[in-house]
């Protein structure tokens, strides 16, 4: 490494010749680990887009007679895959907009207003995001199972059935009660982050506010949130993924496999429907594919979330 | 716990006495509707935050005393004192294994991938063709859930049909290696897999650790005809020491995380128990015993507890 670094350092004084010996030998590394990082999802990409009948004739390490979309067409009916998107749209959305505006209100009164607790209350909630949620999953599950909750309604959309709120009674196997855990453990980490970046907006601005008679929570909503709009950008791309990825809070908080969000579904299809690799590459693709689109999209966003919410403090 | 962590706070008080007076002007620009706004806007989320995070951590303690199965009220009667912690210290199969597979992880990580994901930072640090399709590359796996991760790995570590066996040429010489099934490599299997998405995450952390290291530092060491390697080493790494604390301790809050991959594979059983899922198994999804179940989470909070007190009371160091 030293050897590369040297003279990649040369390269600085010798600033018009673009390659030197060192820049090649990086560049030759950095290229083939590109080559490892890249197969194991282009290996499921290729597998997914391949007839099990090919694959049967010619082996799985092979070359295609013929490519096709026929696996994800099947996982895309058979499996109903729609369903388990709706699902997760259906906790993400709430999730990510009702965790946005609570941490916002902490890190506001947490970062503008000097008061005796407010940094042990923004440890407490960073604390608890950084807890393994294994941690906290009996108790949970059995409030979830004690605390009765209304059900007000049920709106109904062609196939697709909704409770507003609870349609047994409980939190527990409804979408309400990994939306609320989601909240409440997300608010940990997003209030951290833009407290941190709320700390770099003048305090003056929020003074003259008040001076000029604006009350607390029209300067939250209408001073504070525009200003800090790159770092909710930041943040709710961050959750977004945090959330559609989820993987326990809906294994254990649902005992129905039909109410999971796609990411959960995936592993009981693992056994019902996905009868050979082809098919389960296709279905984890099918489930790869919003949040890789949102990354190609947003990926300045998520880097500055990660590194206002680990590194910067 | 909140005694651990509440000392760090008490000393920012005694900093911020000079900053009193200040304090005192904008508390009065407040009205009275304007407190009560504040209180409310703190105090519903941290409600939230008190029943259903900490509330639960403080429950998970109790109920490690206790024998309940889920079934009818808690009495005096199922009091067992220090019973399930005996239990699990002496009596319990899984306990050592799953505590050796979650110190094997760490280690693996402490010392293999973020080890990788800091050189690659490193390396990507410069000026250069190419260097944000290079970090997109590596990042790409971050953003991808790990159960995901797991199916995509499957299909490397397949006995019959999968990738790895099949390239090397051992299903067609009968000597199959079951990645995932057998328990003396299933373990590193599994980390591997995990590996592939943990060094993108260092990675960024790390690198933007570097961008924050002053130019100027820089200059005068090259200036002062230092190698680029010299300067790393004697310039860059010493600066950034705090951000090498917080790198090892995210390392290990994510190792005692894990859950997902093991649990996809074969639901954290046959060389893959860790403390995380013999938690689950335990007390929800397969047996009912609530408290032995809790004990094991005590002992997995009582872990998650060094780096989590680690990381605040560096962070916070900086936060005021």
């Amino acid at each position: 490494m030293s050897a590369i670094t040297a003279k990649a350092g040369d390269s600085g004084r010798l600033a018009r010749r673009p390659l030197t010996l060192g820049r090649v030998i990086l560049h030759v590394f950095l290229l083939s680990m590109v080559l490892v990082w890249l197969f194991p999802l282009s290996w499921a990409i290729y597998s997914s887009l391949r007839p099990i009948s090919d694959t049967i004739t010619h082996g799985y390490v092979s070359w295609p007679s013929s490519l096709t979309f026929s696996n994800y067409t099947n996982v895309w009916t058979q499996a109903n895959m729609p369903h388990f998107y709706l699902n997760t749209f259906l906790i993400v959305v709430p999730g990510v907009i009702l965790a946005l505006v609570l941490a916002s209100m902490v890190a506001f009164c947490c970062s503008q207003f000097t008061w005796r607790f407010n940094l042990a209350v923004l440890m407490l909630f960073t604390a608890g995001n950084l807890l393994p949620p294994q941690v906290i999953i009996i108790p949970l599950y059995w409030i979830y199972l004690k605390t009765p909750v209304p059900n007000l309604a049920t709106a109904d959309f062609g196939a697709f059935s909704i409770p507003l709120i609870s349609d047994n009674g409980l939190l527990y196997d409804q979408a309400i009660g990994v939306v609320l855990i989601h909240v409440v453990f997300q608010t940990g980490f997003a209030a951290f982050v833009l407290a941190n970046y709320m700390k770099t907006i003048s305090k003056e601005i929020v003074e003259s506010a008040l001076v000029d008679g604006a009350n607390v929570l029209r300067i939250w909503w209408s001073v504070m949130l525009p200003l800090c709009r790159p770092a909710l950008a930041a943040v709710a791309t961050l959750l977004f993924t945090f959330m559609y990825n989820d993987f326990f809070w809906a294994l254990v908080l649902f005992s129905h496999g039909d109410k999971r969000p796609i990411t959960s579904a995936l592993n009981n299809l693992q056994g019902e429907f996905f009868v050979n690799y082809n098919l389960v590459a296709a279905g984890a693709m099918l489930a790869a594919i919003p949040p890789l689109l949102v990354f190609i999209a947003l990926q300045k966003h998520f880097v500055a979330g990660l590194t206002l919410g680990s590194t910067k403090g | 716990m909140a005694n651990r962590i509440t000392p760090a706070p008490t000393r920012y008080p005694g900093g911020a006495g000079a900053s009193v007076a200040p304090r005192r002007r904008r508390f009065s620009l407040l009205t009275s509707r304007d407190k009560v706004l504040l209180v409310l806007m703190v105090g519903l989320p941290l409600t939230l935050d008190l029943l259903l995070i900490w509330g639960p951590t403080l429950a998970s303690i109790f109920l490690s005393f206790t024998n309940w199965n889920g079934v009818g009220a808690i009495t005096a009667g199922n009091w067992v004192g220090l019973k399930n912690y005996t239990t699990m210290f002496t009596g319990y199969l899984f306990f050592w294994p799953a505590l050796k597979h979650n110190v094997l992880w760490l280690a693996f990580f402490t010392l293999v991938s973020t080890p990788i994901g800091m050189f690659f930072a490193v390396l990507l640090d410069r000026e250069m063709r190419g260097t944000r399709f290079y970090q997109g590359v590596f990042f790409m796996p971050v953003v991808l859930s790990l159960v995901v991760v797991g199916f995509i790995w499957e299909l490397q570590y397949a006995p019959n049909d999968g990738f790895i066996n099949n390239f090397f040429g051992l299903v067609q010489n009968h000597r199959i290696v079951d990645w995932l099934g057998d328990p003396n490599i299933n373990l590193w299997a599994i980390v591997v897999a995990a590996s592939w998405r943990h060094v993108g995450y260092i990675m960024v952390l790390y690198l933007a650790g570097l961008k924050s290291v002053d130019l100027a530092l820089r200059e005068a060491a090259k200036v002062d005809g230092a190698s680029e390697a010299q300067t790393f080493f004697r310039i860059v790494l010493p600066v950034m020491a705090p951000i090498n604390v917080i790198i090892v301790v995210i390392t290990a809050i994510e190792s005692l995380r894990a859950f997902d991959i093991a649990y996809i594979v074969n639901r954290g059983k046959n060389g893959l128990e860790l403390l995380s899922t013999l938690i689950t198994n335990n007390s929800i999804s397969e047996a009912n015993l609530v408290g032995f179940g809790s004990a094991i989470a005590v002992v997995l909070l009582v872990i998650s507890l060094v780096p989590i007190v680690l990381y605040l009371s560096r962070v916070m160091r900086t936060v005021q």
